[in-house]
């Protein structure tokens, strides 16, 4: 079995970040990524970053994730595995790994865990027709592969996610025939929905998807209004004649290794689910398990890569391996996660933090 | 159908590659999902559900969700949404759990 | 409304639009930025000190429209592509509009093209004076427009082209 200083599991925004950042402190690291390329859902993203120049803000999320792929294969001490999916960790401390058809043990002295998120769904009459998609199948489809998923598309969310991808989705040519959300509110960034709407899309809060239609495939959708208690308004019908809808309706932490691995949860609607309790460091009640990213609450991708510097930063800290400039690289991450959540925007989240921090390092 | 021109993105030439669809010859990038090259030939039903034979298409895109199992080279639940697709493929439509040959 | 359907009112604009002062000195830039989001670079871009940031960068950036010149370094530069140069000195009743566009085919020099305003509808039409590829993949046009369109105008489309 072999020994390894640093195991991080997931290999996107939080993930590079935190693999390249405990490799710089003088960590061993063995990056294990469950797909066949590294970069999780920030190759898929073709908008520029917000935040400021430490996060790469201006900058094309697939940019970024190229610039943090290079630092990786600069860095001689991480070692990646992709095609390789985690598949529990025991309390002998045993790591065991499928890639490809073989089966691996591991012994890492510390784990950091950045699975992650996956996309939810909704209930709806018809959800199961080909045709309706994730939003984040549409980004894989379109901006990876450079396929359309449909020709004319039906947004569901008006979150982030929901404005961003109606513009990429206009970008490819398709066509967008309206965002809807749930909610009085756009919860996304208004300079997002501000994009589409020069475009001519409508967006339509406070409406609904009755249901879809269609047989074999997505011919078309009827959304209704919802009144202030989300009830659905009669007589409030309309059909959108689709072959494409797309849901944005949130994301949940991929939390299963942490809940196999023991660690303390705690359901936090604010944060997309059950997340774990961590303390600053990100370790979780588990010492030799930290987290960064999604998996620890679902964010924008910028906090990801912080995240993942400062659980990067600290597992490499606690194995001992230590560098001239480490506390205030320390500090001027944790300076850079708080300005980055200081806007009314991440209110909710900051919110959601409260219920699962630690008072004590483990 | 495929994006021909991006304002962003560039993506890169793969060689084109034969497979079959339930029979029938179609083309597609080679390495990339087998479900990306179905979706180009506008193909997008890719199961039947196990109880109900309900259709089903690719939901995901990324190995989480287990909509797009398909009955690839004779080997039933591959998730076409993550793999790669290789010259000369039998892919076929999937119904219910699928059998082994 | 901004919160509500996406486009702003005619209070949001009133406060970002040129006072007539300004407007008669030349181009200057228009920051439709409205929320606060953690985000900077347009105070990185502004070469001339126009746009600050104040302490924390969720709040919204500071601009001061006299040490602007329109310049439209900006313009490409705005993550949220919510900054846009108006010039209403470019001729006896015709505006100069500098516009971020991020869609393809684009558009070429002396084209006339259909212009959009915030909702997406057609306005009227405008004329490419320039097309400025950028290195980063904003590309920004220059549009002529009559003076009367220039505060409406936000985006164009290609002739007999169909987007939503």
């Amino acid at each position: 079995m072999k020994e390894v200083d640093i195991v991080v599991i997931g290999g996107g925004p939080a993930g590079l970040s935190a693999a390249v950042h405990a490799a710089k402190m003088g960590a061993g690291v063995l990056l294990l990524e469950r797909s066949q390329a590294l970069g999780g859902q920030l190759v898929k993203q073709t908008h520029k970053f917000f935040g400021s120049r430490q996060e790469f803000a201006g900058e094309r999320g697939f940019d970024i994730a190229h610039t943090l792929m290079e630092q990786i294969a600069q860095q001689e001490k991480i070692e990646v595995w992709t095609n390789a999916t985690a598949l529990g960790y025991y309390p002998d401390g045993v790591l065991t790994v499928k890639r490809n058809e073989n089966f691996r043990t591991f012994r890492p002295r510390k784990l950091i865990v950045a699975t992650g998120a996956s996309e939810k769904a909704l209930a709806f009459p018809n959800n199961d027709l080909p045709g309706i998609y994730g939003a984040g199948a549409v980004q894989t489809l379109m901006n990876l592969y450079g396929v359309m998923p449909a020709k004319r598309v039906l947004m569901v969310g008006a979150g982030n996610i929901g404005v961003i991808v109606a513009y990429q989705l206009l970008q490819a040519g398709v066509e967008v025939a309206a965002v809807i959300e749930a909610a009085p509110r756009i919860g996304g960034y208004w300079v997002h929905a501000s994009k589409i709407r020069r475009c001519g899309v409508p967006i339509l809060t406070g409406h609904t998807i009755r249901q879809a239609h269609g047989t074999t495939q997505l011919t078309g959708v009827t959304v209704c209004r919802l009144d202030e208690k989300w009830t659905m308004i009669p007589g409030t019908d309309t059909l959108f004649e689709v072959d494409g809808l797309c849901l944005a309706v949130g994301l949940s932490p991929l939390t299963e290794l942490l809940w196999q691995a023991g660690c303390k949860m705690n359901f936090v609607p604010e944060l997309g689910g059950y997340v774990p309790w961590r303390n600053e460091y990100l370790q979780t009640t588990h010492k030799n398990v930290y987290v960064a990213g999604d998996v620890a609450g679902v964010e924008e991708a910028s906090a990801a890569m912080v995240e993942g510097k400062l659980a990067g930063l600290a597992a490499a800290f606690a194995l001992n391996h230590q560098t001239a400039d480490f506390a205030a690289d320390y500090r001027a991450a944790k300076q850079q996660l708080n300005a980055l959540r200081s806007g009314p925007l991440s209110a909710k989240v900051c919110h959601g933090l409260c219920k699962v921090m630690l008072e004590e390092a483990m | 159908m495929r994006i021909e021109n991006h304002p962003i993105l560039a993506f890169a030439d793969a060689a084109t590659v034969e497979f079959t669809f339930n029979g029938q010859a179609l083309s597609g990038r080679e390495g990339e999902p087998i479900a990306a090259a179905l979706h180009d030939a506008g193909v997008r039903v890719l199961r039947h559900s196990p109880r109900y034979h309900r259709p089903r298409g690719l939901f995901c895109a990324i190995g989480n969700c287990s909509s797009c199992l398909m009955t690839v080279n004779g080997v039933p639940n591959i998730r076409v949404c993550v793999e790669p697709l290789r010259a000369g493929m039998t892919v076929e439509t999937q119904d219910g759990k699928g059998r082994l040959a | 409304m901004l919160a509500i359907d996406g486009t702003a009112t005619a209070e949001d604009l009133q406060a970002v639009l040129p006072t007539p002062d300004r407007r008669r000195r030349g181009a200057v830039a228009v920051i439709e930025c409205f929320q606060e989001i953690p985000c900077n670079p347009c105070a990185d871009a502004c070469p001339r000190g126009a746009i600050t940031m104040p302490e924390n960068i969720s709040q919204r950036p500071v601009f001061d429209p006299d040490k602007c010149n329109g310049c439209g370094v900006c313009v490409g530069r705005c993550p949220g592509l919510a900054i846009f140069v108006v010039d209403y000195s470019y001729g006896e009743d015709t505006a100069l509009l500098k516009i971020p566009y991020e869609f393809r085919p684009l558009p070429q020099a002396g084209d006339s093209v259909t212009a959009l305003d915030r909702q997406g509808a057609a306005v009227g039409s405008a004329r490419v004076v320039k097309v400025q590829e950028q290195k980063n993949r904003t590309t920004i046009l220059w549009l002529a427009v009559t003076a009367a369109m220039a505060t409406a105008v936000r985006n164009i489309r290609l002739s007999g082209e169909v987007r939503a």
